[in-house]
């Protein structure tokens, strides 16, 4: 029998199961993504998107089942910097006092000593990044004073900044402006280019057509997963939306 | 006599500092006041006034069991202070009941526990002074023990600072990098029970939950940057001290009733005036004049 080079994946997630006191959230969930490939987390509200997240960074522990990263486990990706994740806009306290900078910086929280005292490469990671998503105007203005897609930008910037190789972005798109839009858009083609993994969850079937290599669709449990252009079919849209017609969701094809 | 001393303002403030105790009491109350100050900054934006509140009272079964076997009253009140917050996780955990019921339901219970010693320990506690504060009859021992935690408060805090403030503000990327998350739980949780029990010789503790809450509420309208923040609420706790410490004096009311008020009043100054999230937003007024 061939024997898996797990290495080959970035992501690997066979059967796991999350259970909150136990309320499953997720079971049997399997993924696997490789460098360079773009995957959309698409289902209901509460049908696991932030609980596969979590379960992918360590923030919860899995109850059943393996995650591999990069072939290793979650714990050594967490000390690897592997993992980036973006939060939602409602997951952050947008007024928090804080500005760009110092959120930009937090992304290269792990890879510094115990005071997290900034290296003359820290800030260099720092300012490229914060000039790749285009908000060198803005390094000392707090949060709390930027528009939803500048935040969104900077929690970006921050991923970028971590040089993470795997990047989960929670619902990226919602309550972004187009200018915002078309950078993230063309950030993706970057990363994609420099073989990093992406993870998004979204509402917006259009963004899955256009970006997404692969599809995973949940409710629960995998739905469907696989290439978007076999697996993004109506049925199992409606199957993975509790039986609402996709084009109730997102419009008739025309 | 004491309206016409009351005239300078030098005499005011020199008057008092004659006085032993009121020396004491003044450098006590400002390290007390700068430490819970230190972690107000935290507790504010972490949401955890409640949690403070339950934690304070919590530590009085402690104080008294501490104080009836001859043990410093730190050690008990720190006990007493994470058991709390153990129990109150643990029940949380395990039942339907939602958190702040929870947390509600079990501050009291211990709360009521601490007064019911007393009662049946007949000793020479002063319950009057653990619930409403001594800053002025402080002991040496005590001293020495509010010094040394003071200390190691600030000293964590201090080490920990940045790491607290990721962990306040998004704890999901603190743990992504790989930062022990649970570590600095109960780190801040370690640090609130200890500033607890130091504040609740200031203000008692009753009231020692205004201490860990009120400076970090007035800092956080009067600047949008975190280390500000810290310096705001550390200045505005100790100035508060001594002006409670020298209103109480001067006019002989309870001193950690004068200390909270005071932090009161400067709060509800920097929520009138603050010139950004203020009521009367003071930047905006004089920039209408320019």
């Amino acid at each position: 029998m061939e024997s898996i080079n797990y290495q080959n994946f970035r992501i690997d997630a066979e059967n796991i199961c999350v259970d909150y006191n136990g309320k499953v959230a997720l079971y049997d969930a399997n993924l696997r993504l490789k460098p360079g490939q773009i995957c959309g987390l698409v289902g209901m509200n509460g049908a696991g998107k932030t609980t596969f997240f979590n379960a992918l960074t360590g923030f919860v522990n899995i109850s059943k089942g393996k995650i591999r990263i990069n072939g290793e486990s979650v714990r050594s990706a967490q000390k690897d910097q592997t993992i980036a994740y973006v939060p939602q806009s409602e997951g952050i306290d947008s007024q928090f006092p804080i500005n760009v900078w110092d959120v930009v910086m937090m992304g290269r929280y792990g890879s510094m000593n115990i005071f997290r005292c900034p290296r003359e490469s820290d800030v260099q990671a720092v300012k490229d990044a914060i000039e790749r998503v285009d908000l060198t105007d803005h390094l000392s203005t707090p949060i709390g004073n930027l528009s939803g897609g500048q935040r969104k930008r900077t929690f970006l910037a921050r991923a970028i900044a971590q040089r993470a190789s795997i990047l989960l972005l929670d619902e990226p798109f919602s309550g972004v402006d187009i200018r915002t839009e078309k950078l993230i858009s063309e950030l993706f083609i970057q990363f994609k280019n420099e073989g990093k993994t992406i993870l998004l969850s979204t509402h917006d079937m259009i963004h899955v057509r256009e970006f997404c290599d692969l599809v995973l669709l949940i409710n629960k449990t995998v739905v469907a997963y696989g290439e978007t252009s076999e697996v993004f079919t109506p049925e199992n849209i409606t199957t993975t939306f509790g039986g609402i017609s996709p084009d109730f969701l997102f419009g008739p094809e025309s | 006599m004491e309206l016409c001393s009351f005239l300078t303002l030098d005499s005011f403030i020199t008057d008092p500092l004659t006085h032993d105790f009121m020396r004491k009491a003044l450098l006590m109350s400002s390290l007390v006041a700068a430490v819970c100050g230190f972690l107000s900054s935290y507790l504010t934006l972490k949401g955890w006034a409640l949690m403070g509140d339950a934690v304070s009272h919590s530590v009085m079964p402690g104080v008294v069991v501490a104080y009836a076997l001859g043990l410093p009253f730190s050690l008990g009140a720190f006990i007493f202070g994470v058991g709390s917050v153990a129990l109150i996780g643990f029940i949380k955990q395990k039942s339907r009941v939602k958190e702040d019921t929870v947390i509600g339901l079990v501050f009291t219970g211990f709360f009521a526990l601490g007064i019911v010693l007393v009662s049946k320990i007949k000793s020479n506690i002063d319950l009057h002074s653990i619930l409403f504060g001594s800053p002025l009859g402080i002991s040496l021992s005590d001293v020495k023990q509010t010094i040394f935690i003071s200390l190691l408060v600030v000293i964590l805090l201090s080490i920990f600072r940045k790491d607290l403030m990721l962990y306040c503000f998004d704890p999901r990327h603190a743990k992504t990098v790989g930062i022990n998350v649970l570590f600095l739980h109960y780190l801040l949780l370690t640090c609130l029970s200890l500033a607890a029990v130091v504040g609740l010789q200031s203000v008692g503790i009753i009231l020692v939950v205004a201490m860990l809450i009120t400076p970090g509420a007035t800092a956080y309208l009067l600047t949008d940057k975190f280390d500000n923040m810290t310096i705001i609420s550390v200045l505005s706790a100790i100035i508060s001290s001594l002006i409670g410490i020298y209103i109480s004096f001067w006019f002989d009311l309870e001193t950690g009733g004068s200390i909270v008020l005071a932090q009161t009043f400067i709060f509800l100054f920097a929520f009138l005036f603050a010139p950004r999230y203020g009521i009367f937003k003071l930047k905006k007024f004089f920039a209408g004049y320019k």
